[in-house]
């Protein structure tokens, strides 16, 4: 298997890891080899898998206990000693109880500490509500700075983690449990922080789709081929920096977009694809998936993925409807923009 | 014990600086005056005769580490990182203008000398457990200094920090509360009592000390004993007295903020001047 840049190691064994297991393996990695590297975590070692971190390199490992915010404010802190602390939790807590703490001391006062949210979206499904973390995405882009990621699988994550020690200021990346199923087949693919990967060329729509629902958007194309529908699939893993050019160029060649995010859609990937949309000045036939305007249910990730309408069925249902919309097309694609 | 002469030039820095404060006070239409005045002898003692700093390398990485968690005393902390020459002082001119590197709560990446950006509460102690465990990570000896209001202590964030600085035992942070007693609405212990401080500062695991904190013997005392201390970190209990140095301001939840005509300048300089 081939490696990856800024990678050592081959996940030769990933069939029998977790995505969650993989960044904690990936992230261990990058520590034994950078001495900067810092791993913390609030109680959550075990849960987040960055336990990895301290079976490894117990000494540059920081259990804070429950503090989600101290644990923020202890990371930009050690900065100050030229460390690059990596902190995880449940995506809920860094990005709502510590959220102010993320924004004041992380990235108004621009230090450099990655936060590895995980068990975001409705990943944790049957925890509920408290556990679900459906905002994330729309808080983390509003603070100046900051660098928004929702790999699609545990490769992509592998991928995310390395590239973003690497990438400066502070970096939110995204994941889910760590049950989700591979989307590549690899780590060996073109992962750059801000450029999204095309992962299917199509000329009807464009699916623009974020976190575990890539995989869900793959299978939705794949289906509607099957009735003659050509559908591409971009896998935008940076929120932001967004790739506005790939957006665009999806607008330029389709003019039909759908977004899905396991996220609201207030403020998301979707919100962030409308904002280039409707900056273009173009007529486009679009549509949001995700949770709409709803806190989340009870029950099965994937139940809820369906029930909600960001799983392959619910994609295709949603290509069905905006390959009939109609809009107000403009063919002179320099006027504008 | 300081010597006579040292004590003295103490004295008379922390003279100066209070007029200083006061002009600024003036020209930017209001500042917090009050705890600016309460906290201003220790951050005298840490500027003038404590950090390891040079005003020269403001970003030297071996620097000792200074937050102001009470992020409204940054008028009082701009006065003196200008008058040790982090920047020209009459840029100060400039105070809360609009466009102005210098707001009412300092920015680190504006305001040469400040190492952190503060002004939210609660977050100052927290910042300084992580910046000594990073410089015990990378086996450095520069220290950590932290200022924190009396108020603040109500944010339950104080007191995950607080729990952490025990738990990692950093000695090498040492933190001052200045308690002039009274936060923006009135008097703490009939607003929100916080007594008794020492206490629950010392079942957090720290070594407290409690001294007056207008008193430069005091607090380079605790600064050395803060050095000295080998098990826990070590919180200074600083008794201060809000507006201290300015008769008509001593001690009146009012001066928490304000701003100054001509009139109340010259008053106010007058009482400084006056003073020992």
């Amino acid at each position: 298997m081939a490696k990856a840049q800024g990678l050592t190691w081959t996940i030769d064994d990933a069939d029998h890891m977790t995505q969650a297991e993989i960044y904690g393996e990936t992230l261990t990695q990058i520590g034994l080899k950078d001495k900067r590297v810092v791993a913390l975590t609030a109680d959550l070692a075990r849960s987040t898998k960055i336990g990895k971190f301290e079976e490894k390199i117990p000494e540059r490992f920081y259990n804070v206990g429950i503090a989600e915010a101290n644990m923020i404010a202890i990371a930009a802190g050690m900065t100050e000693a030229g460390l690059i602390p990596v902190v995880s939790t449940f995506a809920a807590f860094a990005s709502m109880r510590a959220a102010e703490f993320v924004r004041t001391d992380l990235c108004y006062q621009k230090r450099n500490v990655k936060i590895i949210a995980t068990h975001s979206g409705t990943s944790f499904g049957q925890a509920g509500t408290t556990h679900h973390c459906t905002e994330d995405i729309a808080i983390m882009r509003s603070f100046a700075g900051m660098t928004v990621i929702a790999p699609a699988d545990a490769y992509e994550t592998a991928r995310a983690v390395a590239a973003s020690i690497e990438y400066p200021g502070p970096v939110y990346i995204r994941i889910g449990r760590g049950f989700e199923p591979p989307m590549h087949k690899s780590l060996d693919f073109d992962f750059e922080i801000g450029k999204a990967i095309k992962l299917r060329d199509g000329r009807d729509l464009t699916i623009i789709a974020t976190g575990v629902t890539v995989l869900q958007a793959m299978e939705a194309a794949e289906r509607a081929s099957q009735n003659g529908v050509s559908v591409r699939v971009l896998d935008m893993h940076t929120i932001k920096p967004l790739d506005e050019d790939a957006v665009r160029e999806a607008l330029l060649d389709t003019r039909r977009i759908i977004t899905v995010e396991d996220h609201t859609v207030i403020g998301g990937l979707g919100d962030a694809v409308a904002d280039v949309i409707a900056r273009s000045g173009k007529g486009c036939a679009f549509k949001k998936l995700g949770y709409q305007d709803c806190f989340s249910m009870v029950g099965y990730y994937e139940d809820l993925q369906h029930h909600y309408g960001i799983d392959a069925d619910g994609i295709l249902d949603a290509i069905g409807v905006v390959l009939k919309a109609e809009f107000e097309q403009d063919e002179d694609w320099e006027d504008e923009i | 014990m300081l010597d006579a002469g040292e004590r003295k030039r103490l004295k008379t820095k922390a003279r100066e600086l209070r007029e200083k404060i006061i002009e600024v006070t003036f020209t930017c239409g209001g500042a917090h005056v009050g705890g600016a005045f309460s906290q201003h002898e220790i951050l005298v003692a840490l500027y003038y005769k404590a950090l390891k700093i040079d005003p020269k390398r403001p970003a030297w990485e071996d620097r000792d580490r200074f937050i102001l968690s009470k992020g409204h005393g940054g008028v009082g902390h701009a006065v003196i990182l200008g008058d040790l020459g982090f920047f020209d002082p009459a840029l100060l001119k400039e105070f809360n203008k609009t466009g102005s590197p210098f707001g009412m709560h300092l920015d680190r990446l504006k305001v040469p000398g400040v190492d952190f950006s503060t002004g939210s509460l609660g977050h100052g102690l927290g910042l300084g457990v992580g910046a000594a465990l990073g410089a015990r990570q990378i086996g450095k000896p520069w220290r950590t200094y932290v200022v924190m209001s009396d108020g603040e202590c109500a944010e339950g964030s104080v007191w995950e920090a607080a729990m952490a600085a025990g738990n990692f035992k950093t000695t090498n942070l040492t933190a001052f509360v200045d308690r002039n007693r009274f936060s923006l609405d009135g008097p703490t212990e009939t607003l929100m009592r916080l007594e008794p401080l020492d206490k629950k500062f010392e079942a957090f695991g720290w070594r407290v000390l409690t001294i007056d904190g207008h008193d430069f013997d005091q607090i380079l005392d605790a600064i050395e004993t803060a050095r000295a201390e080998t098990e826990r970190p070590v919180m200074v209990i600083a008794n201060t007295v809000k507006g201290k140095g300015v008769d008509f301001m001593e001690d009146k939840t009012a001066w928490h903020y304000g701003g100054l005509d001509e009139a109340t300048r010259d008053a106010a300089l007058a009482s400084i001047r006056k003073s020992k």
